[in-house]
């Protein structure tokens, strides 16, 4: 992995999968343009290199219909930088970002989802995950990993399950999700992500000064990040949603055998087929009349 | 109960008696150089007998193996909401050292990591510990959700001494289980050190009574197979092992952490009422119907009576509703729709089209090939077709339950796992 000698890894080397969201129906809508925001960013990767030599960026593009790697500081080489104008990272990364737009792009063309115009979250999530265990393989002594979702594209509700799993798969292994969300309401994917996770969720309120937030908020490794005083939870959005009507509910009935949850009484589980045994509404409160309350 | 016949049963127990008594507090030193550093768990032997560092690539890929036996077998009704008690018996051949550094030390580790991992697979289940020591069956921790609280109690209580008694255990027990809702699955595991138990009646009848109750109790033994334990098994359909070593012991222990599946007349399906309370923000005030104290920041607050709680999965003191936050039901999610199992990618094919096949691993860019340009070992997965490396593959299945490739194609046809 790192060519550097590993003894040299001290807990302030950062290990940073961004995932940044290119999906064009997004950017065509937002008011901040994505030329201005890429510009943003990539001062943003140059200056996380620059503040430990063993700093590692790896860049994946969360797309409309494909996710695909598109930038690894540990691969790329920063030599020859032509004219001095633009480092030859920056180059790279341009390149392979414009031909994954291309081919993200025709596959577009091929057939556009129903529904609301989400990127796929999901798989660059779980892109970066397998990334991250990779480098926990590579042996004890690692930079830390830590993962930036760059997004602004809604959630789409079809990827709950995936960006679920992904989300505890990234808790169990101890890797924060942070969140800087571009869009106009919050997304309560990312909320979640990043509360579950133990990152940072944050909606500048001016777009324009993305660098200034992102080198303010996320460009510190974990181990100062305690010394911080970072952006607080205002809140985060547990309610669930019912499978029957994909209705936002904050009570429901839940398949005792499968966990599905409904907003009204059914007789039996779409999900699993269980029938259910009596049309008790309540079993809970009868039940819990019986149950010794614990003394903890 | 009879405590001379005892003693006499488990001969060994009368050369460590005057070290019995100085057991709690301090060990021989060669003992504690065992129970401190664990040297020994991270070795292992080679062929030509050298001692080696472990390679946990082989057990790796056997757990992997045996998970995804279990996933194929998928979509089988799993019972979710687990009310498990975990009985450990504590009695004087707890003590034993034919495990290092006692049997109890060995078993309590491994407890310990059992009901994290328990909670992490079942976050709506329940467990309660329960020991027994003296020939009784002492409740330790009552049924809950908190994984810290009984790994505290447990550590905190780590002495034996006396007889066994499983019936006491079976009673104690019993008692509990009966009166949790029927749609939860009861369970009893018993990690059982002694070769014998000592009795205030008959044991059969309070066999019958568990297997009446639905109570499912497995046994995990650390000594020989006792003929009443595995009746036990065998009446309530619970499963009897007899661990080898400590490798096979935390084997044995964390079968148990999936849910098993569910048969049918164990618990009645149900629909069970329940609220999604939303996370105030930080820095709020409020007192909690729990602690009974003003605390400022977190919490969570009952959407019918609207009292506050400091955490979820819990039952709303005031109006009895169970509480929980989706990513808690989420986390079985996995278990409704799982993924499939990746194909090896034969050696063949890998010869033949060596130029067509990607040479990384789509999951971690890791290069598949081997020194000198040849393909290595791969898997593809059956729906994408895209590559993977076999660390992948297990993290893939094992953790992470999502396919990069399927998540990085369009969704429009996965209409089952749609939520939210
Ligand atoms: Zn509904
Ligand atoms: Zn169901
Ligand atoms: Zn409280
Ligand atoms: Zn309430
Ligand atoms: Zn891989
Ligand atoms: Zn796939």
């Amino acid at each position: 992995m790192a060519s550097a000698p590993s003894k040299l890894y001290a807990d302030d080397v950062s290990l940073l999968m961004v995932l940044l969201d290119t999906n064009p129906f997004f950017w065509s809508s937002s008011s901040l343009p994505f030329s201005v925001f890429l510009s943003h960013v990539l001062t943003f990767l140059n200056s996380i290199l620059l503040l430990n030599q063993l700093n590692q960026v790896v860049v994946i593009a969360t797309g409309y219909n494909s996710c695909s790697y598109i930038y690894d500081s540990s691969t790329s080489t920063n030599q020859g930088s032509d004219n001095g104008r633009m480092p030859a990272r920056c180059v790279n990364l341009l390149q392979k970002l414009e031909e994954f737009v291309i081919e993200d792009e025709q596959l577009i063309k091929e057939g556009l989802r129903e529904g609301i115009a989400s990127s796929l979250l999901s798989g660059s999530l779980s892109m970066a995950l397998c990334y991250i265990q990779r480098v926990f393989r590579s042996g004890p002594l690692h930079p830390q990993p830590r993962i930036l979702c760059l997004q602004g594209s809604s959630d789409g509700p079809e990827q709950y399950v995936a960006i679920m799993n992904a989300i505890f798969s990234a808790q169990r292994s101890v890797v924060p999700i942070d969140s800087c969300y571009m869009g106009s309401s919050n997304s309560a994917f990312l909320q979640q992500a990043s509360y579950i996770t133990g990152g940072v969720y944050l909606k500048p309120q001016q777009p324009n000064g993305l660098f200034q937030y992102l080198s303010t908020v996320f460009a510190t490794d974990l181990h100062s990040r305690a010394f911080l005083q970072l952006p607080k939870s205002l809140g985060v959005d547990f309610r669930a949603s019912c499978f029957c009507h994909k209705k936002t509910i904050d009570m429901g009935y839940i398949c005792s055998v499968c966990l599905s949850i409904f907003c009204k009484h059914h007789k039996k589980c779409s999900t699993c087929g269980s029938v259910f045994g009596q049309a008790q509404s309540d079993v809970n409160s009868t039940s819990n009349k019986k149950r010794k309350t614990p003394e903890t | 109960m009879n405590n001379g016949e005892q003693r006499r049963l488990n001969g060994e127990a009368e050369e460590d008696e005057e070290e019995d008594d100085a057991n709690n507090g301090g060990l021989a030193a060669w003992e504690r150089a065992y129970a401190d550093e664990r040297s020994w768990e991270s070795l292992q032997e080679d062929e030509s007998g050298l001692l080696q560092p472990i390679d946990n690539q082989s057990l790796k890929h056997a757990q992997y193996r045996r998970r995804l036996r279990a996933a194929s077998t998928a979509r089988i009704q799993k019972g979710l909401i687990r009310y498990v008690y975990i009985v450990i018996d504590l009695s004087k051949a707890a003590a034993e050292m034919d495990f290092r550094p006692s049997r109890m030390g060995v078993v309590a580790k491994h407890v310990e990591a059992f009901i994290i991992e328990f909670f992490y697979q079942n976050p709506l289940s329940q467990v309660g510990l329960v020991t027994i020591k003296d020939g009784v069956a002492h409740c330790l921790t009552d049924l809950g959700g908190s994984p810290n609280s009984h790994v505290k109690a447990l550590m905190g209580k780590l002495e034996c001494s006396g007889d066994s008694s499983l019936q006491n255990a079976l009673d104690l027990v019993h008692g509990y289980l009966e009166q949790i809702p029927s749609y939860g699955h009861r369970e009893v595991l018993i990690l059982y050190s002694a070769l014998s138990t000592c009795d205030p009646g008959d044991i059969m009848e309070t066999i019958q009574k568990c297997k009446k109750s639905k109570i499912r109790c497995s046994v995990i033994g650390l000594s020989a197979e006792i003929f009443i334990c595995k009746h036990l098994c065998q009446e309530t359909g619970g499963l009897y092992y007899i661990a080898l070593d400590e490798p096979h012991l935390k084997e044995l222990i964390l079968e148990h952490a999936p849910p098993p599946p569910a048969i049918a007349e164990f618990a009645i399906a149900n629909l069970i009422k329940m609220g999604f309370p939303q996370r105030a923000a930080e820095g709020s005030v409020a007192i909690c119907s729990c602690h009974k104290e003003a605390k400022v920041g977190g919490g969570y607050t009952c959407p019918r009576c609207k009292a506050r709680v400091c955490d979820l999965p819990t039952e709303c003191r005031i109006c009895g509703l169970t509480l929980i936050s989706s990513p808690h039901l989420a986390r079985s999610y996995h278990h409704l729709f799982p993924i499939v199992p990746f194909d090896e990618v034969s050696p063949s094919l890998l010869i033949d089209q060596q130029n067509k096949f990607p040479r990384a691993c789509f999951g971690c860019q890791q290069s598949l090939l081997n020194p000198g340009n040849k393909p290595s070992l791969r898997v593809a997965c059956p729906k994408c077709k895209q590559h993977f490396c076999l660390d992948c593959d297990i993290y893939i299945h094992d953790s992470l339950h999502n396919c990069p490739g399927c998540e990085s194609a369009s969704h429009s046809k996965i209409p089952n796992a749609n939520k939210g």
